[in-house]
């Protein structure tokens, strides 16, 4: 080529700013002190719940959550056992209750180390939960927002949610019913569809109650104002008062409740995403649809969900723990950091470790987690990187 | 070349769309033809409807507010308004191609460019991603990037902006495509990579026989490259013809204005030429001939009836009332521009 020359001094330039772009980001989030400590609390917290899976489960665990030994109750941190009134099989791992014992003489350390399990998981399974809902409303709303929806597909989605309403309250005979008209509906639309737009035909007084109503994105994102109406925590409370109490359903829950942040970001991602000239030339190359959204978008979009979830997680353990706290978390015998706390303020004077550990725990992570969420938005944000 | 076939026939185009302030007509009764293997200039000003013009024919008009308000696109005999969705997908990227004006924007930044051509490549001829790959190593080659075994692992962002153009002309023509749209490709880049750009278009135009739209408003780009030259004014098509005949001879007073304000080195110090008044609002275009507010020719019948194209030449037509009876000479009194431009090639 001629012009050859231009190009490798071009390409020289490229390249320096291609080892950059990584390592640039880190150097903002390394220059921030408060994040690079809450990265290092994330991983001893992940290290410490990953092993409080692994030695609290089977039938003769290294450290039991569950064994009550009542000549021990309320013994303070670093206390030795006692190894005349304590058989050998009871005693705790190394023969010492590093944090202590409540008031049925179970292991401190033990509980805690079962319930920074189930933090984590709540925080990962819900957060994973709202992220996936967010991004599938939020494409929706940003791709194909100008679509309108005509009232019969919306009769269709209402008597289809129904449904599922009258399925969860186990109303079975009556989510038949709307799930059979939501079907009614949509081969409605399916016939209305082949008369009127395939085959040129006039649909007459059909036509009318195929009127447009409302487009996707007006639908989605007033959907999502309507739920960020709702005192979050209330509405969990409710739900799991009717739901039988369980991990899952917690988890479950504490994601239904928290997906409108995460929709509103990749929404807000692409409808800027959209109107770039590589999502027009990739719709002239004939890309589909759903590969533009899911291999082309989403990861151009998901800086700002990543952030958010990170910051979401602290969110949901704080979530959980209060839920536990309340009674209505996790069921009793499996020890969370919610109900370790509980049982702990009756001993407040007496015991005051049982209070100060989950809660300083608690404290601890979910700062953490939010401090390395700011870190991470940050070193994201390409505004605040030096040109 | 007169009797090959005509590959794209669009027949009264009309692109419409529905805005808050009213029907906005951005293509109103459009007719063009492209023949096999040459190359048709669409050459106008910002805003008369170039860029709608070439993003309907593969149908990528935004609906809602865009739509096609009418007329047919006839491509190697079929209709593609009358296609489904489905169908216009496969011929998106195989049949017919685009290319996009700013070469900085239009790759993917989070994907190496091997993966971008190969994701095209395995969609429409549904090869292997060896294969695919293979083929992209080989059209990399092609279009002139050095050392295209290490360059097709690279990011966008690695390359200048002509390798960047480059690339999007390989994507564009991995599927050999019969007919390639290029929206002022060459627009954002310096000239020195403008003249690289254009070369390599039309060797590859050679070897591989493909149809070219090139939308652009440099004069000189259109008379090096197309063998037929449209030119557009609000909407509409106001001269069509051989791009020797349309430079030769002028036969549309918006043409002539054209050609005048072109800046060319060695005439001597004189103001630049500029056809007077603005671009109409294409809410509220002026009744009778567009051009006519801005026209040193009209005339009563001018502000009335619209013009429709008709002959002047061999395949030459032009939409002006006065048609045939203004050329340079009279051109040059009315406007006073003494130096009348050397427009041949």
């Amino acid at each position: 080529m001629i012009n050859n020359d231009n190009d490798t001094t071009d390409l020289h330039l490229g390249m320096a700013e291609e080892v950059s772009r990584f390592t640039e980001a880190w150097r903002i989030f390394n220059k921030n002190r408060l994040a690079l400590w809450g990265l290092v609390i994330f991983t001893v917290f992940f290290l410490v719940a990953v092993s409080g899976l692994v030695l609290t489960v089977g039938d003769n665990p290294v450290l039991d959550p569950a064994k009550v030994r009542l000549s021990e109750k309320l013994l303070p941190p670093v206390s030795p056992v006692d190894t005349e009134m304590v058989k050998p099989e009871d005693r705790p791992f190394a023969g010492i209750y590093l944090l202590g014992t409540d008031d049925l003489g179970r292991d401190v350390l033990a509980r805690m180390m079962q319930g920074a399990w189930v933090s984590l998981t709540v925080g990962f399974v819900a957060v994973g939960i709202a992220v996936l809902i967010g991004i599938i409303m939020g494409g929706l709303a940003g791709y194909y927002g100008n679509v309108r929806i005509n009232f019969m597909q919306l009769l269709a989605m209402a008597a289809f949610f129904t449904s599922m309403v009258f399925l969860i309250s186990g109303q079975k005979e009556m989510a038949i019913n709307f799930m059979t008209a939501s079907a009614l509906f949509v081969s409605f639309s399916i016939v209305y569809y082949f008369v009127s737009v395939k085959g040129s035909g006039d649909p007459g007084a059909m036509r009318f109650f195929f009127f447009d109503t409302v487009s996707v994105d007006s639908l989605i994102m007033r959907f999502v104002d309507i739920m960020l109406c709702f005192p979050s925590f209330f509405l969990i409370l409710t739900v799991v008062a009717i739901l039988p109490a369980s991990i899952y359903n917690i988890m479950i829950v504490i994601g239904l409740t928290g997906w409108m942040g995460t929709t509103r970001f990749v929404r807000a991602e692409f409808l800027s995403l959209r109107e770039q000239d590589f999502v027009s030339a990739a719709r002239a190359m004939g890309i589909r649809d759903m590969s533009i959204i899911f291999r082309h978008m989403i990861p151009n979009a998901i800086a700002p969900v990543l952030v958010s979830a990170t910051i979401g997680i602290a969110g949901a353990i704080l979530t959980e723990a209060g839920l536990s706290f309340l009674g209505f978390g996790v069921p009793p015998p499996h020890a969370t950091w919610g109900n370790i706390l509980s049982d702990g303020k009756r001993f407040l004077f007496d015991a005051p470790w049982l209070t100060y550990i989950p809660g300083l725990s608690i404290l601890v992570v979910v700062l953490a987690f939010n401090l390395f969420g700011e870190g991470l938005r940050d070193a994201l944000n390409p505004r605040l990187r030096k040109r | 070349m007169s009797n090959s076939e005509a590959i794209l026939k669009i027949k009264d185009l009309k692109v419409y769309f529905d805005t808050d302030a009213g029907v906005v007509k951005s293509v109103d009764g459009v007719d063009l033809e492209i023949k096999k293997g040459t190359t048709l200039g669409l050459v106008g000003e910002s805003g008369c409807g170039k860029s709608v013009t070439c993003l309907s024919i593969p149908r990528l008009i935004e609906s809602p507010p865009g739509r096609i308000a009418g007329g047919e696109i006839i491509y190697k005999g079929k209709n593609l308004l009358e296609l489904s969705e489905k169908d216009m997908q496969g011929i998106r990227g195989n049949d017919i191609s685009m290319i996009f004006q700013e070469p900085m924007t239009s790759l993917n930044p989070v994907f190496t460019i091997g993966d971008q051509i190969q994701e095209v490549i395995m969609l429409h001829q549904h090869k292997t991603s060896a294969e695919a790959r293979e083929l992209t190593l080989r059209i990399l080659k092609k279009v002139g990037i050095p050392s295209p075994e290490i360059r097709i692992d690279d990011y966008p962002h690695q390359m200048s902006g002509g390798m960047k153009q480059r690339v999007i002309i390989a994507m564009a023509l991995s599927c050999s495509p019969d007919l390639l749209i290029a929206d002022e490709p060459t627009t954002a880049l310096d000239v020195t990579i403008q003249v690289q750009i254009l070369d390599l278009m039309r060797s590859l135009q050679d070897e591989l026989g493909m149809s070219i739209l090139l939308v652009t408003h440099d004069l000189g780009v259109v008379a090096s490259m197309a063998s037929h030259v449209a030119i557009m004014y609000a909407s509409k098509i106001v001269e069509y013809g051989p791009v020797e005949q349309i430079f030769s001879n002028p036969g549309h007073p918006y043409t002539l204005g054209l050609f005048t304000s072109i800046p060319v080195v060695g005439r001597g110090k004189r103001d630049l030429y500029v056809i007077p008044g603005n671009v109409p609002d294409p809410l509220a275009f002026p009744r009778g001939c567009k051009f006519w507010p801005r026209c040193v020719f009209a005339e009563d019948i001018c502000r009335s009836q619209e013009p429709f194209l008709e002959n002047i030449g061999e395949g030459h037509t032009a939409a002006c009332h006065f048609r045939g009876k203004i050329d340079k000479h009279l051109w040059k009194e009315k406007t006073n521009t003494g130096s009348f431009l050397n427009i041949s090639r």
